[in-house]
């Protein structure tokens, strides 16, 4: 411990709250907590903001993936000898079965040239309530963003279809047939019919889908409305972005009502077209999107909020009467005192049940935070040199479920980025995918498939081959070499551990927007300070002037 | 720009706006008055542009900056000094555009622009950069896009770039008339000057038709590509051909010198009644065509000189287009008691310069070839005027023996087809395109019930069959009709507010139906059995009781001699003027609402017997069609009014000029005009005075 004799002492030692971790929850908590007057102290072990939601060069992603995977943590019992309880703080793995290929020394080389999201692919819905929180917050001062060009879908057939998400790509679209096109945008007219009805009667008897559809799964209300499996396909995993087999009652974890579908397929349609320059429905920060918890950090520290980088926690203070929660002790071993502490979603510690005897086994004492799950997810990220996609830079891609093998019973996300949104050098482009899973296994089968489907693998020794992909058949976009890869699976926790005054962020989901994840971080500001106001309105703001995208 | 519910001004801003308007006025008076004296100083325009920018639609003070940029150029310090006259434009061009960002529909700035531009002293770089700002703001605003036209035309911008810009327009929103317009427009061009990818029309069309379909499944109630749809369409089945005449081709017709149809009897389609030597030679087109002279059509006949015969367009404004034209072809006069037969030929050759309305050469040659038989001369003369009258009651019919109706109709359907040595056109594209396009809208018609969807297939279908007879291939059993009855039925459902337009449409199809199937044609052809009036052609066509709103097909029709078209909805009687073989005719019953529904009639030299009984003529105070109508105001046809005529009794002629104009040239015997609100004894003394050869007036013998 040489290193404590650097930590500087904090001053001062009382807060309203302390926040450990920086990934995009605990930072939007420690910016909304600021922004009501709290005093707020934001720790991270780490020496760069983000955590989990970090974005890193190709180096430090590699190191940052296996430092959090592959160990067992052993979680130390609480301590008693000093005036409070000490309850040892560990962090367990939030990855497993890292798997990293290289087939080109490339990446490598140009390892800082590349800003690699850990929980990619994640994109910005432009009328979502996270870009109305970044407006509202004034965080998009310190964010600049990219427009997503285009989403495409898999066929099974090995081609990547353009999703018609909208009037004019149904129009533009060569693929759909005829029928097709009057079809999905009758049905695009009857949900906007119905949202409008229900704007102007108060939700009244005129709405065009009636209450009992709505409680309906999804999927059977579009086949009532005469859609073809295709036109079905599309609008459940392209657009209303259901994850699992809707058709398969079997394994489908979670079927979507046609209430929440439609209220996807209207969020995107309301997204399309809402900033100017901003063409499609979605955007991606530029530099990745760990400039998200970055910015919040700052929204933060300009409402007076105190940050300590490379900080480690060692133990939570505990009263030995109560048990109650009442300070940390840093790695300074310098012990701060606070009403409340927000944990990122990777810590973990055990407490004596209170009022259990001193000598109790080890089965009196709860765990905090390691929950045992029954759904992984698994992410990968690809480099190539070569888009998806001809004349596309950065486009999101959908595999539904049974279109790669018919035991595919979820969805895969796929995310392509190029430089022009600055997460890789020129020239090559960053493909982020990935697919809830039950375990690591058939994760890794499903990407596995993705991969293979999406890029040509160079065989073995003959890594540097970059020629394989322009002797594809002309008829399809040949398929990009791959230059470098990673798979992992991640934990998937979806509740938040409460304990007296102690919350654990979420970790990142399976989503591939910030909906769920901003619910859920709002529902603990809702908790911590109940009758507070989640950011308040500071001033007006022209929408218009501050959404910059750069082209 | 559109939909947007108007709001009550309140009470400030009336207030608001009543101060800008007086402000308005006291620069406005102050604006006259440096007009009035011609001062086109520095401070004058300024009032001009003050007033300008507020108020874009005063075209009076765009006019005075014209008179003011005119004086200003002649002045002898702008005297071909570059720079002056530079600024001088520049300045005007600063004005329109402020006058445009205040209203960009104003009229009176996008012209003042267009003048200035033609100068030709101002770089026209700007203006696409301009028009890019106006058209995003309204895409659709079709002052721009005819802006747009003017300088694209300036540039010398190629009209491939323009139709790669509707293309993006479309792209963007595909509901935009304009864009769709000018790409109709655009491709007009390109295809006549057979640029480079345009040609054949073929391809181009087939790929434009893929691309509006887009549009259509996508949306099928947005009507802007269907109106494209229908423009194509309209491409697809015109062609500039002869489509009938009269005297058919391969006819041969007697000319009976009495009067009287003596032996002819049997064929009454080549017989005619007549009692002088002219025979009247009609061509019908298929589509309005100009340019019919004695140098584009030749007529060879051993009696008549080719360059002598003077043509006429038949049509009701006779403006010099028109589907159908005659001439007179006169036949010398024969002492010999034998039956003297001459051959004619007609001939139209392709290079002579006829033309449709669209500036399109005609594209076939073609020529017809009859005989004509004149009898021998008979001293008995019939007197006109001992006549029966002519009664149009159902008694007084009697069909045909049917054997007799078949053999002359099967006559009449073989002479029909015009083809001569004509050119062989393939109309395989054609009539395939039409196809599959009629099968892609009974494909969206199944999956929705869509109003326009059904007209469009009505009209396809109809072009179908139009190209079906073209092709010479037409059956009965493969038209259409009954479905496109059925359509038209559904759509009067659908959409009453275009009742009127659908039944219109409905009379035009039921009327082809009936004319082009030999069978229906057999049971509304009649004789007409009272032997004591030998006058008339006994051969009788009745199209009564139809509910026919509109009249159609004439081309099938200008054989008709009697017509019988009572008990209808007819408005109009448009198309008429082509059957100038006309004898009889019957329209009472039906809902005419005033005289100058009858002009067509004043071109149907041949009409005898009329019969106007029970119409709405008179009960409107308000008469539509008024305008059309030739009358002394209407210089075209001024040379009509022939004043100096002393019998007439012009005070009455003076409100009733229009009877005037249709009834003076006219030789009727009979005519019925009771039942209509204007049949007072007034109307009837002043057509008593005009038609001094009538006999009977609503069935009284007319005292003349």
């Amino acid at each position: 411990m040489d290193e404590t004799a650097s930590y500087p002492p904090i001053e001062p030692s009382n807060f309203d709250l302390i926040v450990v971790g920086t990934g995009l929850p605990e930072s939007i908590l420690a910016a909304a907590a600021s922004a009501a007057g709290k005093s707020v102290l934001h720790l991270d072990p780490n020496p760069s903001y983000g955590s989990h939601y970090a974005s890193f060069p190709l180096h430090e992603f590699i190191s940052y993936i296996q430092s959090q995977s592959s160990f067992e943590p052993s979680i130390p019992q609480p301590d008693t000898d000093s005036g409070f309880t000490r309850v040892p703080l560990t962090t367990r793995p939030l990855y497993s079965s890292v798997e990293i290929t290289s087939y080109s020394s490339e990446p490598l080389e140009q390892s800082r040239k590349f800003n690699i999201d850990l929980s990619g692919p994640r994109v910005l819905l432009c009328a979502d309530a996270m870009i109305n929180l970044l407006l509202k917050s004034e965080v998009n001062q310190y964010m600049e963003f990219k427009s997503i060009d285009g989403s495409f879908f898999y066929d099974g057939e090995g081609n990547l279809e353009n999703v018609p998400d909208s009037r004019s790509a149904i129009f533009m679209d060569r693929k759909l047939s005829f029928t097709e096109k009057t079809q999905l945008m009758g049905f695009f007219k009857l949900v906007q019919g119905h949202f409008e009805a229900a704007a102007a009667a108060d939700g009244g008897e005129s709405k065009s889908i009636s209450e009992e559809e709505l409680e309906s799964p999804f999927v059977e209300f579009l086949s009532k409305m005469g859609l073809s499996s295709k036109l079905k396909s599309i609008i459940l995993y392209a657009i209303a972005m259901a994850d699992y087999d809707q058709e398969n009652g079997d394994v489908c974890k979670s079927v979507l009502k046609t209430k929440d579908g439609i209220d996807r397929l209207a969020l995107y349609h309301s997204s399309v077209g809402r900033f100017p320059n901003a063409p499609g429905a979605m955007i991606y920060p530029i530099y990745g999107q760990g400039e998200l918890p970055q910015a919040f950090c700052r929204r933060a520290a300009v409402k007076g909020c105190i940050y300590v980088l490379r900080m480690p926690v060692n133990s939570l203070l505990m009263d030995k009467a109560t048990g109650n929660y009442k300070g940390v002790r840093l790695a300074s071993e310098q012990e701060l005192y606070s009403h409340k502490l927000i944990l990122a979603s990777s810590f973990v510690f055990q407490l004596p049940r209170p009022h259990s005897s001193p000598d109790a086994q080890q089965n009196v004492y709860c765990d905090f935070g390691s929950k045992n799950t029954t759904e992984k997810l698994a992410r990968s990220v690809c480099i190539t040199k070569h888009s998806l996609k001809l004349d596309k830079a950065n486009c999101l891609a959908f595999f539904p479920p049974r279109s790669l093998f018919p035991e595919q019973v979820t969805a895969i996300h796929v995310l392509q980025l190029s430089s022009n949104a600055a997460v890789c050098p020129s020239g090559m482009f960053l493909t982020y995918l990935s697919a809830i899973c039950k375990d690591d296994v058939q994760g890794k089968k499903l990407l596995h498939a993705a991969i293979n489907a999406l890029f040509c693998i160079p065989v073995s020794g003959s890594s540097e081959n970059d020629n394989s992909a322009e002797n594809q058949s002309e008829t399809r976009d040949a398929k990009p070499a791959l230059l470098w890869s990673v798979l992992y699976i991640q934990e998937l926790t979806k509740f938040q551990d409460v304990l007296d005054n102690i919350i654990s962020a979420s970790m990142p989901d399976a989503s591939p927007y910030y909906h769920d994840l901003l619910g859920a971080t709002e529902k603990i500001f809702e908790e911590l300070y109940s009758g507070e106001v989640f950011f308040p309105k500071t001033a007006s703001l022209e929408e218009g002037a501050v959404e910059e995208l750069e082209d | 720009m559109h939909g947007r519910p108007r709001k009550a001004p309140t009470t400030e801003e009336q207030e608001a706006s009543a101060i800008k308007a007086s402000k308005l006025r006291s620069l406005q008076s102050q604006f006259l008055q440096l007009h009035h004296n011609k001062i086109y100083t520095k401070e004058a325009l300024d009032v001009s542009a003050k007033l300008l920018e507020s108020n874009p639609e005063y075209y009076t003070a765009w006019n005075y900056r014209k008179l003011a940029v005119q004086h200003n150029l002649n002045l002898p310090e702008a005297d071909n000094n570059e720079e002056s006259i530079k600024s001088i434009l520049d300045e005007e061009l600063r004005l329109v555009e402020n006058a445009l960002k205040r209203n960009f529909k104003s009229y009176g700035a996008w012209h003042h622009r267009k003048w200035v531009l033609s100068k030709g002293h101002s770089s026209t770089d700007k203006e696409l950069l301009l028009l890019g700002k106006f058209q995003k703001a309204d895409a659709r605003n079709f002052h721009a896009w005819n802006y747009r036209r003017f300088v694209t035309a300036l540039k010398n911008i190629p009209d491939e770039k323009e139709l790669e810009y509707t293309t993006e327009r479309i792209y963007d929103n595909f509901s935009n008339y304009s864009a769709w317009h000018n790409r109709s427009v655009l491709l007009s061009h390109l295809l006549k000057e057979k640029a480079k990818g345009y040609s054949p029309k073929d391809n181009v069309f087939t790929e434009e038709y893929e691309f509006v379909r887009n549009a259509l499944f996508t949306d099928p109630d947005d009507q802007s590509g269907w109106f494209y749809h229908l423009w194509l369409l309209d491409q697809t089945v015109k062609l500039e051909t002869l489509v009938s005449s009269w005297p058919p081709h391969g006819c041969n017709l007697s000319l009976p010198m009495d009067g009287s149809f003596g032996d002819c009897s049997f064929s009454p389609f080549t017989s005619l009644q007549s009692n002088t030597r002219t025979l009247p030679l009609i061509l019908y087109f298929s589509e309005v065509v100009e340019n019919i002279c004695s140098s584009t059509v030749e007529v060879e006949c051993e009696s008549i000189v080719s360059n002598e015969l003077v043509w006429r367009s038949l049509s009701g404004d006779e403006t010099a287009s028109t589907h159908a034209w005659l001439t007179d072809l006169n036949f010398p006069e024969e002492h010999a008691n034998s039956l003297k037969a001459y051959q004619v030929k007609v001939s139209l050759a392709r290079s002579q310069g006829i033309f449709s309305s669209t500036g399109v050469h005609h594209g076939n040659s073609s020529h017809i070839a009859f005989t004509v038989s004149i009898s021998p001369y008979r001293s008995e003369h019939v007197d006109l005027k001992n006549e029966e009258k002519i009664s149009w009651n159902d008694e007084s019919f009697c069909t045909h023996e049917a054997q007799f109706l078949e053999s002359v109709l099967a006559n009449l359907f073989h002479i029909e087809r015009t083809k001569g040595d004509e050119k062989v056109v393939d109309y395989q594209w054609n009539v395939t395109t039409v196809d599959n396009e009629i099968a892609y809208y009974r494909e969206l018609l199944a999956t929705m019930n869509c109003k326009i969807g059904k007209l469009t297939l009505a009209r396809l279908l109809m072009a179908h069959d139009t190209l079906m007879s073209y092709t010479g291939t037409s059956h009965r059993n493969f038209s259409h009709h009954t479905e496109i009855l059925q359509l038209y039925d559904d759509l009067k459902k659908m959409d009453p507010a275009h009742f009127h337009y659908y039944q219109d449409e409905y009379s035009l199809v039921l009327l082809k139906q009936i004319i082009s199937n030999q069978d229906l044609l057999l049971k509304h052809c009649c004789k007409y059995r009272d032997p004591s009036s030998p006058k008339i052609n006994n051969f009788c066509l009745r199209l009564n009781d139809l509910s026919l709103s509109r009249i159609g097909s004439m081309e099938k029709l200008l054989w008709v001699q009697v017509l019988d078209l009572s008990n209808n909805q007819l408005q109009s009687l448009e198309g008429l003027e082509v059957m100038q073989l006309l004898t009889c005719l019957n329209v009472s019953h039906n809902k005419l609402c005033s005289f100058t529904a009858l002009e067509p009639l004043r071109m149907l030299r041949s009409l005898k017997v009329l019969d106007i009984s029970y119409n709405e003529i008179g009960a409107h105070s308000i008469d539509t069609r008024r305008y059309l109508c030739s009358s002394p105001l209407n210089h075209k046809s001024g040379g009509d009014w022939k004043a100096e005529e002393p019998e007439m009794p012009w005070d009455k002629v003076a409100d009733n000029w229009e009877v005037y104009t249709i009834f003076k040239d006219l030789n009727l015997i009979q005519l019925d005009v009771i039942g209509n609100a204007v049949s007072d004894d007034k109307i009837k003394l002043l057509l008593i005075k005009l038609l001094p050869s009538l006999k009977w007036l609503d069935g009284e013998i007319a005292d003349n």
